[in-house]
């Protein structure tokens, strides 16, 4: 394929291949169709709404984990699910079912899961510990800071106005969540292709070393990369809560690993430095309206849990192959 | 030539990282746990130990290749339900359970390599997915915790020959296995392909080849890590073995092995491995309050993790 060829609209078209997010809509929409043949009513609009409201909590805390993925050498943030469980804790508590709580109640668990995130970012920078090993014992110190904080018994409830903000009916009949999931959407995609930081991440990613020779901070891109991870997790945790009203000790802990999975299905490499959130958000529609064929489908829990599996293996090989080593 | 003498010495560094912690960790449980030496106290300990340390060791040999194996808790579980519904309570076949329980083990160590090595996915996320596979089906072979193991196999678990624990017999047994993979051409390959996949294709070495084998050797060790929790445990139980995947990883880095593949070995890891048990039985005997007993070993663990990578980091620096 010369360069000259692709100037002529058929060669465009021949040169055209499926981006990973077109894909990873091709294969939401299939699931949407297999699931409205094998259970008419799948695809009615009250059911694709609520697995959309399933999909922003995992969309949210992928925001986080996309931008950690691509600021790459092996970047990743187990600790996620565990952030998001602890903040909806901490707002829990601190709002305690009243709306005049609510502002410090948000502050302080941004607040906490930002101050997680730093300690992530300074392990991972400053003491060089991988990330993968960084963020997976901070999941054992969150969820000691969780057995402290609440004595094994999480107390509160979410204020009124947040669950109303969260749940309440705007246009359409869409709840305000989908609103808030398209707002920070924006917002990283933003984020990532429209500000310094965003640059700075994306020259991290594909090469530490020539990212510092021009000068990019690559330390303190870093260790944002991992306080924004754990905010946007906290944030997370706190539209979990506005949607369960009440708390339970390991309520968001089952979204880890589905986050990277999101990330992976949306195009992002997991070696860093390629990707975007759209694909992430893509990504995260998938896993949840797969989630939901297998509840449909009414098969037992255990063989489940295997169709879940080879699916997700059939998703991955779609888009996460690696290169071969012969080329 | 210096590059070799500084290798050596990183390596006895960070060896020496992994057994300072074991020392200091087995000082302090001694003396907080006032009966530590005793026989009863140490049996029962090395009887804890020894599920853990076959994990670790299986993960080492796939870290080792450059991969990492998140479905070995899983394997486990399979491999021990597999083998508790076959055995039911009878002596006479406890041989094909374990038969059986092997065969588990290397069936889906098999899946996992031929996933990573053929399909060419990213470790994380396909070990990750074969894990739905394998927990999914241990649910199908065993719904609810239940099963017996012969109170033979139990009882001989918890034994001693000549005043030593069987349990610690079995753990270096586990060590002198992997003397003996160590050895092994697969074993170098292993080594060769973590350090540099395209130096060692262009060396002629099978790297697809090799890497089915490393998470086949993973699986191998699952099964037996499933085996001495059913000989620890007496009873099968299909969520057993969640908690013992990253708990292998964490046993993996605090041996000194670089999740980066190519270096390190699992003498470390079986060290790591008892630290970490040691560690949760320090905070038990150290009368930290229930509440806080996680948060410390949370960031025990943590230090841990930190102190095994300061040999690395030094030789950074120097560089």
């Amino acid at each position: 394929m010369s360069a000259p060829l692709l100037d002529t609209p058929r060669g465009r078209l021949a040169a055209w291949r499926p981006g990973p997010v077109a894909l990873a809509g091709a294969v939401a929409v299939a699931l949407v169709i297999v699931g409205e043949l094998v259970s008419p009513g799948f695809a009615g609009y009250g059911q694709l709404v609520n697995l959309m409201r399933v999909a922003a909590f995992l969309g949210v805390i992928a925001i986080g984990q996309t931008i950690v993925i691509i600021a790459g050498g092996g970047g990743v943030d187990l600790s996620v699910g565990k952030v998001a469980t602890f903040s909806a804790i901490i707002g829990s508590r601190v709002m305690a079912g009243d709306d005049a709580n609510i502002v410090p109640a948000v502050a302080l668990s941004l607040l906490v899961a930002a101050a997680i995130g730093l300690v992530n970012g300074l392990g991972v920078t400053l003491l060089r510990i991988p990330p993968f090993v960084m963020t997976l014992g901070m999941i054992g110190v969150v969820q000691g800071l969780i057995l402290a904080y609440t004595g094994g018994q999480a107390e509160g409830r979410a204020a009124p106005a947040l669950t109303s903000l969260v749940n309440g009916r705007v246009i359409f009949d869409l709840p305000g969540l989908l609103f808030l999931w398209l707002l920070l959407g924006l917002l990283a995609v933003w984020l990532l292709r429209r500000t310094t930081f965003g640059w700075n991440l994306f020259a991290v990613g594909a090469n530490r070393t020539a990212a510092s020779l021009t000068g990019v901070r690559v330390n303190r891109t870093l260790i944002l990369a991992y306080v924004l991870s754990a905010t946007f997790a906290g944030l997370a945790g706190i539209l979990l809560l506005g949607y369960t009203e009440s708390v339970f000790l390991d309520l968001a802990d089952q979204y880890m690993l589905p986050s990277v999975a999101a990330v992976v299905i949306g195009g992002t490499l997991l070696a860093g430095g390629i990707g975007g959130y759209a694909g992430t958000a893509v990504g995260a529609i998938v896993l949840t309206v797969l989630q939901g064929l297998l509840t449909t489908l009414d098969i037992g829990g255990a063989w489940r849990t295997v169709v879940n599996g080879v699916v997700l293996l059939v998703l991955l090989s779609l888009y996460g192959r690696q290169r071969r080593l012969r080329s | 030539m210096t590059g070799v003498l500084d290798r050596v010495r990183g390596v006895q560094l960070s060896g020496l990282a992994t057994v300072a912690m074991l020392v200091v960790a087995v000082a302090v449980n001694a003396s907080l746990q006032p009966n530590f030496w005793d026989s009863y106290a140490l049996t029962s300990n090395f009887a804890t130990f020894v599920p853990l340390v076959a994990i670790a060791v299986g993960q080492t040999i796939v870290v080792l290749s450059g991969g990492l194996d998140l479905s070995l808790g899983a394997q486990v579980t399979l491999a021990s339900v597999v083998a508790v519904r076959i055995v039911d309570g009878s002596l006479d076949r406890y041989p094909l359970a374990v038969a059986a329980a092997l065969g588990v083990g290397l069936a889906c160590g098999a899946l996992n390599g031929l996933v990573v090595a053929l399909l060419r996915l990213q470790p994380i996320v396909a070990t990750f997915a074969t894990s739905f596979v394998y927990s999914g089906l241990a649910l199908v072979v065993l719904p609810t915790p239940g099963g017996s193991v012969p109170f033979e196999v139990t009882t001989a678990y918890r034994d001693s020959v000549l005043g030593v624990p069987v349990a610690l017999l079995l753990i270096v047994a586990l060590a002198l296995l992997w003397l003996v993979l160590r050895r092994h051409r697969v074993m170098r390959h292993v080594y060769a392909v973590g350090g540099d996949a395209d130096a060692a294709y262009a060396s002629l070495v099978p790297v697809a080849r090799t890497r089915v084998w490393a998470y086949v050797l993973g699986g191998l060790f699952a099964a037996l890590s499933a085996l001495a929790i059913l000989a620890n445990t007496g009873s099968g139980d299909p969520f057993v073995g969640n908690e013992l995947t990253l708990a292998s990883v964490a046993a993996v880095v605090i041996g000194g092995t670089a999740l980066a593949g190519g270096r390190g070995g699992a003498g470390g890891s079986v060290i790591g491995a008892i630290v970490l048990a040691l560690v949760a039985n320090i905070i038990f005997f150290a009368d930290v309050p229930t509440d806080y007993r996680q948060l410390v070993n949370g960031a025990v663990i943590i230090l841990a993790l930190a102190l095994a990578g300061i040999p690395a980091l030094q030789k950074r620096r120097a560089a």
